[in-house]
């Protein structure tokens, strides 16, 4: 049993704009009944203002398949092409007041529809399976690595369930499964090094306050039970500029190793964590 | 009460009334444990020797000490296998079909990540096994033939005689699932050589949480489950003794109910079966016909999905389920009809409707009045529906 939304069930049971137009300016196709799911969407289109005037769909699949393309022809009707093709898979979602994570690929599908329509209507088929730099990676279900590497990013998804969820990928016989995995981990690599060239910009620009701050958190955090565990312990007594003084306490008091301790270990986990430069001094006494 | 058709007694069953009175003592003032040295524990004993006797009765067991009560079928299932297994640790092969119960099919699959060897037969597209195709594949090393009696989606029987005089003359141990033919179709065990077989309480008119394995007498047995001494050694646990003496009723009733269960309820089967496929174009009877389980019937409705057909037909009242991807909770439909293999265009379409003796003539008029414009309606909106229908 699917836990659907309000609006799920609504517009399941009474569906809008279901059909086809006849002399339709744009007609997007996508899935197939071998696959589950189909959705066929025909839109009705102003040639001078390229305003959406009617949008219709037939639908083969369950009842968030049906529920996700009504709501995408609700959602476009009246826009213009311009601002439909900005509409993603959780700008579906959104509208139905979510949907169960193992039913997200059928917000995709609707958004892949609206996509393949708007292709046809700028000048014949959208080429998915002919463009040279895509490649199949889920042969039960003809989901390429372009298509996967998009859900990942729109979705944020982690890990290769999320992918099965929300474009079928790996659903079917799961051989494609460590490809899956691959392109994860190649995406998230990529995003990882963006983010940590985030965080040496934003260490430049510690203030003293920061600077502070984060030594003491490094110290609670990654210095402290450390020393613990050898029955030793550490205190902060200052902080000038790029300079730390701290003392050592308990076990470490009258050790041979504090000198090592304090340079290879505290100093290390400072600038590891805080600043590239952090100098640590030992305080006697 | 809004109305109510309950054609899913292949998921569960309405535990019968007289069942419920049967257990009710002994989940209010009979709490007493069996294993007790007390009587007003010990006592209870004679309840569960009682049931055990029914459940034996309605198998037609040599001997009631050949039934040990578990928690449910797939306990059952996955003891009678794993026993066999630890019973015989030199042997490393196991014969099932593609067909299962997942009770029995994720254990093999996850006993061959583990080191076992597995042939899944396959069927053919009525549902029926290749008896050649399990002579040939069984060898030397073949520890255990598991093979369901009838199937949970289609209801298609399997020749189990057939089966188990192979196993026998073979000298391979032989498990059938028999969940879905338990009080539905008539056998004796005297007559069957069967070694292991498992049921369900509540697939019966008894309730959830309780099961039985049959072991017949001379089978070697490795417990599933260690502890106390319950169950002659067989299954530790204190015993479900409310459960357990419901479904000894429930045996009882089921051997009562047994030429109703053939006569009537076929009869109300085949007239749901027939006004759909006269009233419904487009549509096909998955499995062989006449070898079926009484109460069965699964039916394609070509270009639509069956997730849709049950939300609508949940929405009058009448719960039945669906072999399509959508409803499994995978991406890909049913595996009993992807072995079969139902044409793509029927697969994701497939309702099944299960029946019990509690169902009335009154009900099949209402499933096939209300689930013609029902397939109707999502076949307008299906982009394969209208131009293809004929």
């Amino acid at each position: 049993m699917w836990f659907y939304s309000d609006k799920v069930k609504e517009l399941f049971k009474n569906p809008k704009n279901v059909g086809e137009i006849k002399d339709a300016d744009a007609v997007g196709e996508v899935g197939n009944i071998v696959c589950g799911d189909a959705l066929r969407l025909t839109l009705k289109i102003d040639k001078k203002t390229e305003k959406i005037l009617d949008a219709k769909f037939q639908t083969f699949g369950c009842a968030s398949a049906i529920a996700s393309s009504s709501a995408l022809t609700e959602m476009i009707k009246g826009m213009t092409i311009e601002e439909a093709s900005k509409i993603t898979n959780k700008d579906i979602a959104e509208y139905l007041g979510g949907l169960p994570n193992e039913k997200m690929h059928c917000s995709v599908m609707g958004m892949e529809a609206l996509e393949a329509a708007i292709a046809n209507y700028r000048g014949g088929i959208l080429k998915r399976e002919t463009a040279g730099d895509e490649k199949i990676i889920c042969k039960c279900f003809s989901v390429t690595d372009k298509k996967i590497i998009r859900t990942i990013k729109e979705n944020k998804l982690k890990t290769v369930d999320d992918v099965t969820n929300y474009t079928k990928a790996g659903g079917g016989c799961g051989r494609c499964k460590p490809e899956i995995e691959k392109l994860l981990k190649e995406f998230w690599e990529k995003e990882a090094t963006k983010f940590v060239w985030a965080k040496e910009e934003a260490k430049k620009k510690l203030t003293n306050l920061e600077r502070i701050s984060l030594v003491q958190q490094t110290l609670e955090r990654e210095i402290r039970p450390q020393l613990k565990m050898d029955g030793g312990d550490i205190q902060l007594v200052d902080v000038e500029d790029k300079k730390v003084y701290v003392k050592f306490l308990g076990a470490c008091l009258g050790c041979l190793s504090t000198g090592v301790t304090l340079k290879a270990f505290v100093e290390a986990k400072l600038r590891e964590f805080v600043e590239e430069d952090i100098v640590v001094e030992e305080v006697k006494g | 009460m809004s109305k109510r058709v309950y054609v899913d007694n292949n998921a569960t069953t309405k535990v019968a009334p007289e069942v419920f009175e049967a257990m009710k003592p002994f989940l209010t003032e009979e709490y007493g444990n069996p294993s007790s040295m007390h009587t007003f524990g010990g006592k209870i004993h004679r309840y569960i020797d009682k049931a055990r006797e029914e459940v034996a009765e309605l198998l037609g067991a040599n001997e009631p000490s050949e039934i040990i009560f578990t928690s449910c079928g797939t306990e059952s299932d996955n003891t009678a296998i794993l026993s066999t297994l630890r019973s015989y640790p030199d042997k490393k092969h196991i014969i099932t079909t593609k067909v299962e119960h997942s009770a029995v099919l994720n254990l093999c699959n996850y006993l061959e990540t583990v080191g076992y060897r597995v042939t899944y037969l396959g069927v053919d597209n009525q549902g029926l096994l290749d008896l050649n195709e399990l002579k040939s594949a069984i060898d030397q090393d073949t520890a255990i033939i598991s093979v369901m009696y009838a199937n949970n989606e289609t209801g298609v029987v399997f020749p189990i005689k057939e089966i188990a005089e192979i196993a026998k003359t073979r000298g391979v141990v032989f498990h059938t699932d028999a969940v879905q033919a338990v009080g539905k179709i008539p056998f004796k065990l005297t007559e069957l050589p069967i070694d292991l077989l498992s049921l369900s309480g509540h697939k019966l008119h008894a309730s959830k949480g309780v099961g039985a394995l049959y072991v017949r007498k001379g089978t070697r047995f490795t417990p599933y489950l260690f502890g106390g001494h319950h169950e002659y050694g067989r299954r530790a646990g204190t015993e479900n003794v409310a459960g357990i003496v419901g479904l000894g009723v429930a045996a009882k009733l089921a051997k009562e109910f047994m030429e109703e269960e053939v006569i009537r309820v076929k009869a109300l089967r085949d007239k749901l079966e027939r006004a759909i496929l006269g009233k419904i174009s487009n549509t096909r009877v998955n499995g062989h016909r006449e070898l079926r389980i009484p109460n069965t019937t699964n039916i394609g409705f070509e270009f639509i999905e069956g997730e849709a057909i049950l939300l609508m037909l949940d929405e009058k009242g009448i719960c039945a389920s669906s072999g399509s991807a959508c409803t499994s909770g995978s991406l890909t439909p049913s595996h009993v009809l992807k072995a079969m293999g139902v044409p793509f265009t029927f697969i994701q379409g497939s309702i099944r409707f299960s029946l019990s003796r509690y169902n009335t003539d009154e009900d099949i008029d209402y499933i096939v009045e209300n689930l013609p414009p029902i397939v109707e309606r999502l076949r307008e909106i299906s982009p394969y529906g209208k131009q293809r229908v004929s």
